[in-house]
């Protein structure tokens, strides 16, 4: 073991001629916390498995699914579930299961570009405020805050009025509305960072902002990075289903989850199933990247594992 | 020398509080093992030992107030309560906080509900068990209470408003506000500035005796449980590893840990450099088997591996393989010499 | 207080100012003008110029915005380039729709969130706390549209108890009104109380760890009653924050959920005014809808000083 505390005791007890052995109890109290660090953390394994298949979907469908996701075929329109379409077909007789595959596509882009604009915009803006003087970042934070009343949702809608629908508004809008929110979580990591003492050593070394910025914050807060990336990417997916249901996000043929559920509301009555697979879909998604998110904050912070 | 006199020699029946065999374990770890204790009637009792010496969770269980996955085994009766506290229910247990068994805890500055006036947070301890007989009256004996604790007026303040003496204050009249039989105090007055510490504990003191309310009372601070207690119990290692009349065991010590206790703290001389207790405390539920002192004791031996057996009689005795020298004699000696002298 | 009060009037004043630059600002910027957005690209010139007369189009836009703005003091929401039509008498009355899903929604809300959320965090280790965690996480996870198609799906389809879908005002048929409130306001509530729930879950479990919480049970209260008496004011003050930055969500909420029910709120009238290409009456939708969440937040922020006596600086 190389518990440093153990031995220096250890060597006190021989000292005291005491038999050098441990003593029962010593041992197991490491260990216990070992296997309790290790413990299998099930949101982010639950999480984690259900990300990868949504993925994999999305790999996969590049290169195979069982039909064109595109293809109309009046024959088989409103087919139910069978050997043939798994899922069923839609009212144009395209195969549901391929368009949620393909589907998949979507939401995982519009996720990663929304994701990635507010990650972008968000993480300098948050280290800016937490390193900068009071009244500047007073002001980025207010900003901030002003920006927190305008919703995804309502930014979308705003862009859509204006450019007119399509995946791209629909992803900047996302994007820029999910920008507060990581601003403030960095803010208040790099806050924390600004404080330890090798920050407080670089400064008094005469190191300039920027890279102590560049080298001691960004590192420090990439696991707030991952996490609010996680969780953002949960509300993402939340917005771009919500978009296209309203029919402002992914114009149609490409496939949309939030699309199919629009387009199976005609149909409640007689195909209940056209919501369910793509509302099963979306919720699915959402609870995966929302469960990485809360496993990847335990596994970084297991102070606050119990209070998940 | 008073503290002799004072000595009371109590029956058990009469005990106001009785713990017999109290474990308490979390998890596969044991805290605190087989402790025994007394308090009677209007008795002023001691419990000293370091952190981690398991003394609060003693008291804790006593309360039946552990915090979750912690559990306690054991007998904890309290006269007039016709059931064990351990193992008692929520309702029974309720029933019995705050009216025949009250506590003041450790920190005062959080022990307090700040969104609520603590005139009314006082007046509550007597409405939960209508020891008064409406609203009004309630917050009348809470404005007499603070009156008591010489903090007049204050019953509007919030506690934020107020200092950290004059928190524990309040929570000192919470404790007292329906006259319990046993008043608890987890070290009441270490986060208190020292020029508080005096006026705190002497509220205490003078509120258990106007009551007439017995006092177990938790510390690491010799001194004041040499000011304020009767019978003291040495805690180390989840165990008591020594008891008897306070003046006995500070004079007298015969547990090695105790007469080491009192080597660092050293109540009389600060001339000498103090000696220490070499090693640490290990960590809460990792004692050794055998004696809890051995691993840091001069005078361990192979023997020290076994459970040293309980020396005395059960409200003044000792659990050490080899115990110091009894000084009793010594004393007696000296103290007649002096009153020949005189 | 009376400074806090101050600096955060001072701060929604501010806001409300730079929210309506943005707004005017970001639909004045769209490439094209909106007459003739109004009237689409066959419209002839003249048509287009006679039209920007008509509605001072042809002004600066900083005289456009001062207009715009100093209407919007007067509760005068302008006159829609499309339909002619005053937008201020049509605004009102989809509020209305609105608030009732929106306050409805919230009570909902509130009442699936506060006790699940603190028996979640009571029972935190118990089966029952994990299995109330579980179904909220499943809650966080559906949109409160694709809740409201399941709601149709089960209570209007397959039980046939509640209509699918429409809108009567309270004051025509309030039975049906309160019959066709029900999912709508169900699926804004249910989901939010999902999330407020997760709050509700850590404010409860940070309370339950506070020594008074301690010494109230010291005193002889039972769990329960403890953590209602000396818990849930401070766990509240939290709580309200989120409540009221779910305002925005609920607000944003609610213009999905009405065109799943085919409500006639604000939000189709939001969605419509885009698909017209009304952008005036965009424009005005937008800006209430966010004075409402910043009012709000305003409101929240005042709010904090009731529930926790320690900022209310300056008494005693």
């Amino acid at each position: 073991m190389n518990d440093e505390g153990g031995s220096v005791s250890r060597g006190a007890e021989s000292a005291l001629g005491v038999p050098a052995s441990d003593p029962a109890g010593r041992l197991d109290g490491p260990a216990v916390r070992r296997t309790a660090g290790r413990r299998l953390n099930p949101s982010l394994v639950v999480g984690g498995i259900i990300v990868l298949v949504i993925v994999l979907t999305a790999l996969v469908s590049f290169v195979w699914t069982p039909y064109d996701a595109t293809l109309v075929d009046p024959a088989v329109r409103l087919a139910k579930p069978s050997w043939s379409h798994w899922f069923g077909t839609d009212k144009f007789g395209r195969d549901l299961l391929s368009q949620i595959m393909v589907g998949s596509r979507t939401t995982l882009f519009v996720g990663l570009v929304a994701v990635g604009v507010a990650a972008v915009i968000g993480v300098p803006l948050g280290i800016l405020a937490a390193m900068t003087r009071r009244w500047s970042s007073e002001l980025i934070m207010r900003a901030n805050d002003l920006l927190l009343a305008f919703p995804a949702l309502l930014l979308a809608i705003m862009f859509g009025a204006v450019f007119g629908a399509s995946t791209l508004t629909a992803m900047v809008a996302i994007g820029i509305a999910t920008v507060p929110s990581f601003a403030r979580v960095i803010r208040s990591g790099a806050l924390q960072v600004m404080r330890t003492e090798y920050v407080l050593a670089a400064r008094a070394a005469g190191r300039r902002p920027f890279p102590i910025a560049l080298r001691h914050v960004l590192p420090n807060v990439t696991s707030l990075i991952t996490v609010q990336a996680s969780v953002s990417f949960a509300i993402a997916v939340l917005a771009e289903a919500a978009l296209s249901f309203l029919g402002y996000g992914t114009p149609p043929p490409t496939p949309s989850w939030g699309r199919m559920l629009q387009e199976s509301q005609e149909f409640l009555f007689s195909a209940p199933r056209l919501a369910v697979f793509p509302g099963v879909a979306i919720a699915i998604a959402v609870l995966g990247f929302n469960l990485l998110g809360d496993g990847l904050r335990d596994r970084f912070d297991p102070k606050l594992e119990d209070r998940r | 020398m008073s503290a002799l006199v004072e000595e009371p020699e109590v029956a058990e029946q009469s005990d106001v509080l009785a713990v017999r065999g109290l474990t308490v374990s979390v998890r596969d770890k044991v805290l605190v093992e087989d402790v025994d204790l007394t308090v009677g009637p209007g008795e002023r009792v001691g419990l000293i030992g370091e952190s981690g010496s398991g003394k609060s969770l003693t008291a804790l269980s006593v309360l039946g107030l552990l915090p979750e996955d912690v559990h306690a085994k054991g007998s904890v009766r309290l006269a007039g309560i016709d059931h064990d506290l351990i193992g008692a229910d929520e309702r029974q247990l309720a029933r019995i906080r705050g009216r025949d068994l009250a506590m003041v805890f450790q920190e005062p500055m959080t022990a307090l509900n700040p969104t609520m006036r603590v005139g009314d947070q006082i007046a509550e301890a007597m409405l939960i068990h209508r020891t008064v007989p409406n609203r009004r009256a309630a917050r009348t004996a809470a404005t007499a209470l603070l009156d008591r604790v010489q903090l007049p007026g204050v019953a509007r303040a919030y506690p934020h408003q107020l200092s950290g003496g004059q928190r524990q204050r309040v929570v000192v009249a919470i404790a007292l506000a329906n006259d319990p039989a046993l008043l608890i105090c987890d070290e009441p007055t270490t986060a208190l500035d020292v020029t508080v510490q005096a006026m705190v504990l002497d509220l205490i003191l003078q509120g258990v005796a106007a009551r007439e309310s017995a006092l177990l009372f938790i510390t690491h601070d010799l001194a004041v449980v040499a000011t304020i207690c009767q019978r003291v119990l040495v805690m180390y290692g989840g165990r008591v590893v020594e008891s008897g009349p306070v003046h006995e065991v500070f004079t007298n010590p015969r547990h090695r840990y105790t007469e080491g206790l009192l080597a660092a703290s050293d109540l009389d001389s600060a001339a000498h450099r103090l000696p220490t207790i070499p090693g640490n405390v290990p960590a809460a539920g990792n004692f050794p088997t055998g004696c809890v002192f051995r691993t840091r004791c001069a005078h361990a031996t192979d023997i020290c591996t076994t459970t040293p057996p309980w020396t005395g009689s059960a409200s003044s005795g000792f659990a050490c393989h080899h115990p110091a020298p009894d000084l009793v004699a010594l004393e007696t000696r000296r103290s007649s010499r002096e009153v020949a002298d005189d | 207080m009376v400074l806090r009060l101050v600096e955060r009037t001072a701060v929604l004043l501010v806001s409300l100012a730079v929210s309506s630059v943005l707004v005017f600002g970001f639909m004045a910027v769209l490439p094209g003008d909106p007459a003739r957005v109004a009237l689409g690209v066959n419209a002839s010139d003249e048509a287009v110029a006679q039209l920007r007369e008509q509605f001072g189009l042809d002004r600066s836009l900083a005289t456009q915005y001062f207009d715009w703005l100093g209407g919007l003091l007067h509760a005068d929401f302008g006159t829609s380039y499309v339909s002619k039509v005053a937008i201020g008498p049509q605004i009102f009355d989809r509020l209305q729709v609105t608030l009732w899903l929106v306050v409805v929604g919230m009570i909902v809300a509130l009442v699936v969130a506060v006790p699940a959320g603190t028996v979640m965090a009571a029972r935190h280790r118990k089966i029952s706390g994990l299995a109330l965690s579980a179904i909220s996480q499943l809650g966080v996870a559906v949109p409160a549209f694709l809740a409201g198609i399941l709601l149709i799906m089960l209570f209007a389809v397959k039980l046939g108890w509640l209509p699918a879908n429409g809108w009567t005002p309270p004051a025509s048929d309030p039975g049906m009104f309160l019959r066709q409130l029900i999912l709508p306001a169900l699926s804004l509530g249910l989901v939010q109380g999902a999330v407020l729930t997760r709050y509700v879950r850590s404010a409860v479990l940070d309370v339950l760890r506070e020594d008074y919480l301690r010494t109230a049970r010291a005193k002889g209260l039972r769990p329960f009653p403890a953590l209602w008496r000396h818990g849930l004011r401070n766990a509240a003050v939290p709580v309200v924050t989120v409540l009221g930055l779910q305002l925005a969500t609920l607000l944003i909420g609610a213009v999905v959920v009405e065109r799943v029910f085919v409500i006639p709120g604000l939000g189709s009238l939001l969605l419509d005014g885009v698909s017209n290409r009304d952008l005036l009456l965009v424009q005005d939708v937008v800006m209430l809808l966010v004075v409402a969440v910043l009012v709000v937040n305003f409101l929240v922020d005042v709010l904090y000083v009731a529930l926790d006596p320690r900022l209310r600086v300056g008494q005693r």
